[in-house]
């Protein structure tokens, strides 16, 4: 039998892990085992492993390493910014004193449920829409903030179809505003999905709190980061020891930090120079135009998210197909060896479909038939062509059983 | 996550399709869940068997799976036996569905009872 092809088209949900993370992250898992509160020789090595990979944290960011909090995940890092400031937030308020927070529609679980949760406790919570192409309007959100309003959290680009936020506006707005106010706003993003390609400098973007993750950057799962302004307030979520600058109690994931900070560091290498990276996402962008342009021939197809491209990552594209679900269209590109995801309820445990497709005004079947592709540091011109060639095939396939 | 039986439905369905002129059709789904599926039939008027089914199936593979196993476990049946399968029938045949696809198994067979609620066809009432 011919040995099937494997096409990962799921960077979006993770990423392989660099072999040169592997090989940073490698000592701390066998040798260097000692746990980095202690003070000998083997601790000693857990927390200079810890300290280098908050350097180069920092260094990426463009913040001090204090301001650099790691993480079980990103998903953590976002509760930690939600929870923890409105935790510190909540003791200093005076009793009847409300508290607000704005967020939008398309956010990652993790922002959209803590913040739901939140609102069960009392809080209120303004969730803003998008438009058809994923983005928030800069003026509903001028609109929604008022005194009372203590954080503002907008993903910076979005997991499902890479709609970018206007990050460096919203931080423009907050300070402009801030400035007249008793009480200051506080901004968090979740960078999470857009690390690999767009500035992520937390002074130039003006935000107060920063979400990444490991595994989205070709690092290791299991590890998030927090990046928190000195100053901000924020109570631990997870209490126990001092690790974490007191923010988050556990003993460190060394091997998994390390691996954080090799993995970060390769954004940004010498070796990655400005010039370089250009040049990479330039060729990222030709490769997910071709395979748009080769999806769209498929008749009854369409492109879901924004249509100009300094509106979206170079990574990501959404696509719709009449007449077939999603979950199916996975499920039998699979079978052909493709790995893509889609946002139907079918894969999801509240049988819902995608709130981010719905929210930019979807109609149901259109959600229950999305597909969405991502891209990565190692995919070819081959790969794209060769699911170009299987995927017609396959819809086909799937709209003759659908009669649609 | 799905049995060997229900990728094997899925990706070698044996009755999808329509009928030319069918007898009955049955229908059951909404957009909302993603699901839309119809059932075409065609019955041996003295007999009251189920002589050919199709289906026709927007959905996910246990949906397609489900379609594909009640056609299979209808055919041959007169429409009373065929109102009394269930959907537990439906997913036991299919080595049993993970418990958020149940749903599957239960449209297949309202959409067969929708089919067998509207026989006999009014033109032959």
């Amino acid at each position: 039998m011919r040995k099937q092809r494997k096409i990962y088209f799921d960077y979006a949900a993770s990423s392989p892990l660099d072999p040169n993370v592997l090989k940073k992250m490698m000592p701390y898992l066998k040798d260097k085992y000692g746990n980095p509160s202690s003070i000998h020789k083997w601790g000693r090595e857990g927390s200079e492993g810890i300290d280098e990979a908050r350097e180069k944290v920092a260094k990426f960011l463009g913040c001090k390493p204090s301001e650099i909090i790691f993480t079980g995940s990103a998903s953590e890092s976002d509760n930690l910014a939600i929870r923890g400031l409105i935790k510190s937030l909540r003791r200093s308020k005076r009793a009847g004193e409300r508290m607000h927070i704005i967020t939008s529609a398309i956010e990652h679980k993790a922002v959209l449920e803590t913040c739901k949760d939140l609102e069960k406790e009392g809080i209120k919570l303004t969730y803003l829409p998008v438009g058809p192409d994923g983005i928030i309007n800069l003026d509903d959100l001028e609109a929604e903030i008022t005194p009372e309003t203590d954080l503002v959290s907008i993903m910076y680009a979005n997991n499902e179809m890479g709609a970018v936020q206007p990050i460096r506006k919203i931080g423009q707005l907050i300070a402009k505003i801030n400035k007249t106010e008793e009480h200051p706003t506080y901004f968090h993003t979740d960078a999470v999905q857009a690390a690999n390609y767009l500035n992520c400098n937390v002074k130039e973007l003006g935000v107060d709190l920063l979400t990444l993750s490991g595994h989205k950057i070709y690092g290791p799962k299991g590890v998030g980061i927090l990046y928190a302004k000195e100053g901000i307030p924020l109570s631990p979520i997870i209490t126990g020891g001092a690790h974490e600058m007191g923010l988050r109690a556990g003993t460190e994931n060394v091997a998994g930090i390390v691996g954080m900070g090799e993995a970060i560091g390769q954004i940004k290498s010498p070796a990655n120079s400005a010039g370089r990276r250009q040049s990479k996402i330039k060729n990222m962008k030709r490769l997910r135009e071709r395979l748009v342009k080769g999806v769209l021939k498929i008749a009854g197809t369409k492109l879901n998210g924004p249509t100009k491209d300094e509106d979206r990552l170079p990574n990501i594209a959404n696509f719709s197909f009449r007449g077939v679900e999603g979950e199916s269209l996975v499920l039998a590109l699979d079978q052909e060896g493709i790995a893509v995801s889609t946002g139907s309820a079918c894969t999801s445990q509240a049988l819902l479909p995608s709130h981010v497709l719905m929210a930019m005004g979807l109609s149901d079947l259109e959600a229950h038939s999305s597909l969405r592709v991502s891209l990565g540091k190692y995919t070819t011109i081959s790969e794209i062509d060769y699911f170009l060639k299987v995927l017609p095939r396959v819809v086909e396939r799937l709209r003759k059983i659908s009669g649609k | 996550m799905y049995s060997k039986k229900v990728i094997q439905h899925f990706t070698h369905p044996k009755f999808f399709g329509k009928i030319k002129n069918p007898d009955i059709v049955g229908r059951a789904g909404n957009p909302r869940c993603g699901d839309l599926l119809t059932l075409y039939l065609k019955i041996d008027k003295k007999s009251k068997k189920i002589k050919d089914i199709k289906f026709e199936t927007l959905g996910c593979a246990a949906a397609i799976a489900a379609s594909d196993m009640i056609c299979q476990i209808a055919k041959g049946k007169t429409l009373e036996q065929a109102a009394k399968i269930g959907f537990q029938d439906v997913s036991n045949e299919l080595g049993v569905l993970p418990p958020l696809k149940i749903h599957c198994a239960q449209l297949v067979t309202e959409a067969l009872r929708d089919a067998i609620n509207k026989y006999p066809p009014e033109a032959d009432k």
